[in-house]
């Protein structure tokens, strides 16, 4: 029986979604626990370039996600330790040949319909925005509400401003329900954590803990490789990339796609990502993808070709068939709520995330409308399956 | 194997990535039993850190003086020129290797120059023998000038022939502290202390391992001998729990340990010098091993060495691994090791006597390293401002910050929180304390890229 000292609600997952998670439904009056398996940012959060990006959207729900998200980070940053290391820098994106400008220019279009605000850059004038492009580009658009933060540090301070109790090394092995099929808590080796509402915030993993809680949720991991050169001064000064990466994050394709993101961080690295491919949780290091990201940055800053990488790293993106997270409450399970499956954007559409299952948990009105990212619609058919890809 | 080893673009029969002890010992015994053998090493010359060559440059006519059993190593590099010339090993020094990829029997090996990539060797199988590097324990005042690794001291007197000053103090833990003392007294230093954190008593449990290694005990007779003649005592049980100076290193504060290694208050008196030699032993170089998913074991002086058969090979099929990556032994252990993996390879049966020494020496490595093993107690002479990560230049005050109130549970949630173990060493450096500051065990390396690689160099690789 839940007793006094029981949360009203259990988080399962301690990356930047389950951070953001506790943090709003905190604010809204409730007692919170998050738990998880590992450490806090110990998963895809940790892996995470920091991008708090509107410019690689495409007009539609997610879109509406990132813009507030904006919204949010902005006033977190004011809440947050500067440790966050939020960076309003904003993004560039650059076409290399007329044909890709046309499409970019249409593209940005929409967005503007949406609220995004985009300039356009002719080709001259690249070079005051970033001085080390390489010459030739067609032209570009300038995105001045692209952002960047920490990502550990952000789950980290989220979770320690939610103050909610943070449960470790512990990972679920059952989503406790009683006789209605209700959700009522957790179990983990170490304890029974009892609460009325179970939000999965399990990131790639989501789908094992929703089968834990009787429901489906078919995320699949989507790997990226990320390069980190030492530390430079700063010849990158926005997130800059290729038009071709707003087609790579948009397509459900299992192979390796490539188009490099290249940026520098306070800490003085450029980072350099990030592939996307469909392989399962393989952890060996691909080449093809490390010589795909190196060329296109290389091609982007011709000066980072003598520059040493010092690190590369991949995260496994929690990527759901129709390209939008799974958030709110599962109709099918009762108490059971789902934050997961934001593929390469958790980080950015984090606050947005926890303020609309802050409103689920809760029951007020949500800033804005939920159904797309209703845990139990049709996500369509899965894209095809490399033989390879296992999904434990 | 119909392979020769010198056409690149087929996979030559065995890649060894490291011409130290093992690695050398590997590559003449292969090419011995007709195998195409591809050596890649960082190095200019063979012989790794442990038979290390003074620069060329400096004349020197008898670097042997400087190590004891040269001759088991001269005799390794004259066989490995030997089969250079007739084609049957492909020597290529100057090469760090920055990734092993493949699976079975069809390996790629990638690897760099100072300038530019290395064209990359296929291989049937390939043989690990990357050694070790410094177990380094921060104190305040380890980053001044003066304060130099003990295996760097000696590496500076071996390659350079030159002291790290004139009156050196020599501190840690491990076997290696006495050695390097008596090539510093030898070389015409002044050793004012050696200052060792454990106690010799662990010894007297192994006094049977000891017996059964008569070598290591003449060696150790050697060390004592030299010391006894230049007036240095090891003191047991003590640590350099602080460096003084302002531009360089002017002395050290040396302190009592309880039996885990927390400092004795009250017990630390100052011992003037130009210079502090330090080291806690050696640390096995996993990072090409661990990046192909060989399984890791905590071995007994605390460090992650492979888990490894009778026959070195490692939880990967087709890559062996022999030397300090099995858990650090010393060099003479690493070239039966490297014997014994190119019998594995060639699928030779191994002589009984070869796998009895292998079994002596690991036991007697094993019985050092557990003494040697840090206490948990040595957090205790950090202060908070004092930095555990040189390259990033992260405080232990932040550290802990990142564990007790930001939720990090191991040593890699720290690096994210903190960047400690981000910069150019990639955590060589600050490993061990991290870990220790996490209160994690020691894990495994996760280092994709063993070494920094070019951009541009990664751009030109061979496309899939």
């Amino acid at each position: 029986m839940p007793n006094r000292h029981s949360p009203d609600v259990v988080i399962i997952g301690a990356g930047v979604v389950g951070a953001a998670c506790a943090y709003y439904a905190a604010r809204s009056g409730l007692t919170v626990a998050v738990v998880d398996r590992g450490p806090v940012a110990g998963g895809t959060t940790g892996a995470g370039e920091g991008n708090l990006l509107v410019s690689d959207k495409e007009a539609g729900p997610e879109l509406d996600l990132a813009l507030l998200s904006t919204r949010l980070w902005r006033e977190l940053s004011a809440a947050l330790p500067p440790e966050t290391e939020y960076e309003p820098k904003g993004g560039v994106v650059v076409a290399s040949d007329e044909p890709a400008l046309k499409a970019l220019r249409s593209f940005a279009e929409d967005q503007r319909a949406a609220g995004v605000t985009a300039a356009e850059i002719p080709a001259d004038r690249l070079a005051e925005l970033e001085p080390h492009l390489a010459p030739g580009l067609a032209g570009g658009f300038h995105y001045p509400q692209d952002a960047q933060v920490q990502p550990a540090q952000a789950a980290a301070r989220l979770l320690a401003a939610s103050g909610a109790a943070l449960h470790l090394g512990e990972e679920v092995t059952a989503v406790l329900r009683g006789p209605s099929g209700a959700v009522r808590g957790v179990r983990t080796a170490r304890r029974e954590l009892l609460a009325p509402a179970v939000v999965n915030a399990a990131g790639t993993w989501g789908g094992e803990v929703a089968r834990l809680a009787g429901a489906h949720l078919p995320v699949l991991p989507r790997r990226g490789f990320v390069l980190v050169t030492e530390p430079l001064p700063r010849v990158v000064r926005h997130k800059v990339y290729a038009a071709d990466y707003i087609a790579d994050v948009a397509s459900g394709s299992a192979a390796l796609q490539s188009s490099a993101v290249v940026e520098g961080t306070p800490g003085g690295p450029v980072l350099i990502g990030a592939t996307r491919e469909r392989v399962g949780f393989d952890r060996s290091l691909s080449t093809e993808a490390l010589r795909r990201l190196a060329a296109q940055a290389a091609a982007l800053f011709p000066v980072l070709a003598g520059v040493q990488v010092l690190r590369a790293y991949h995260g496994f993106r929690p990527y759901l068939p129709d390209h939008l997270p799974a958030i709110g409450a599962d109709p099918r399970v009762p108490g059971l709520l789902h934050a997961c499956g934001h593929e390469g954007a958790g980080i950015g559409l984090a606050p947005a995330t926890g303020v609309l299952v802050a409103a689920a948990l809760t029951g007020a009105e949500p800033p804005l409308d939920p159904a797309p990212f209703r845990p139990e619609r049709d996500y369509g058919p899965a894209d095809p399956v490399p033989p390879q890809e296992q999904q434990s | 194997m119909t392979t020769s080893p010198s056409d690149p673009a087929e996979a030559a029969g065995l890649a060894i990535v490291g011409a130290g002890p093992a690695g050398l010992a590997a590559a003449v015994t292969a090419a011995s039993l007709g195998l195409p053998v591809t050596l890649l090493d960082a190095g200019a010359r063979p012989g790794g850190q442990y038979y290390r060559h003074p620069d060329p440059a400096l004349g020197a006519e008898r670097p042997h003086v400087l190590h004891h059993d040269w001759a088991a190593f001269a005799g390794r590099e004259a066989e490995l020129r030997a089969h250079e010339r007739a084609g049957r090993i492909r020597h290529l020094p100057g090469r760090q290797v920055w990734s092993v990829t493949g699976s079975g029997t069809d390996w790629t090996v990638h690897s760099r120059t100072e300038d530019t990539a290395g064209e990359p060797v296929r291989a049937r199988a390939v043989l690990l023998a990357t050694g070790a590097y410094e177990r380094q324990l921060p104190f305040p005042g380890w980053t001044l000038p003066g304060v130099v690794g003990a295996g760097g001291a000696q590496a500076m007197l071996k390659g350079g022939l030159v002291l790290p000053g004139r009156r050196v103090v020599v501190a840690g833990s491990g076997p290696l502290l006495l050695a390097v003392a008596a090539s510093l007294a030898a070389a015409g230093a002044r050793v004012p202390a050696v200052v060792e954190a454990a106690g010799y008593g662990p010894y007297a449990r192994h006094t049977g391992t000891l017996l059964r290694n008569p070598a290591k005990l003449a060696e150790g007779a050697l060390y004592g001998g030299a010391l006894l003649r230049h007036r240095v005592r090891p003191l047991l049980r003590h640590a350099v729990v602080e460096a003084h100076g302002t531009g360089r290193v002017e002395a050290v504060t040396v302190a009592r340990l309880d039996r885990d290694w927390r400092p004795v208050p009250g017990t630390g008196r100052r011992v003037p010098c130009d210079a502090l030699a330090v080291g806690h032993g050696l640390v096995p170089e996993l990072s090409l091993a661990t990046a192909l998913g060989c399984a890791t074991r905590t071995a007994a002086d605390g460090t992650v060495a492979l888990v490894l058969t009778p026959g070195l090979r490692t939880s990967v099929p087709g890559i062996w691994s022999a030397g300090e990556t099995g858990g650090v032994g010393g060099a003479r252990l690493a070239l039966v090791e490297g014997e014994i993996a190119a019998l594995s390879v060639a699928g030779r049966p191994v002589p009984a006597g070869l796998a009895r020494r292998r079994e002596r020496l690991r036991a007697f490595a094993d019985a050092m390293g557990a003494a040697h093993r840090p206490g948990p107690g040595w957090t205790g002479w950090l202060r908070e401002e004092t930095a555990v990560c040189r390259c990033e230049e992260v405080p232990a005050g932040r550290v802990r910050e990142a564990v007790e109130e930001l939720g990090a549970t191991d040593a890699r949630t720290v690096k994210l929180l903190t960047r400690a173990g981000m910069g150019w060493c990639q955590g060589r450096m600050c490993g061990p304390a991290v870990a220790a500051l996490a209160g994690d065990g020691p894990a495994p390396d996760r280092r994709p890229l063993a070494c920094p690689v070019r951009l541009g160099q990664l751009a030109e690789l061979p496309a899939d």
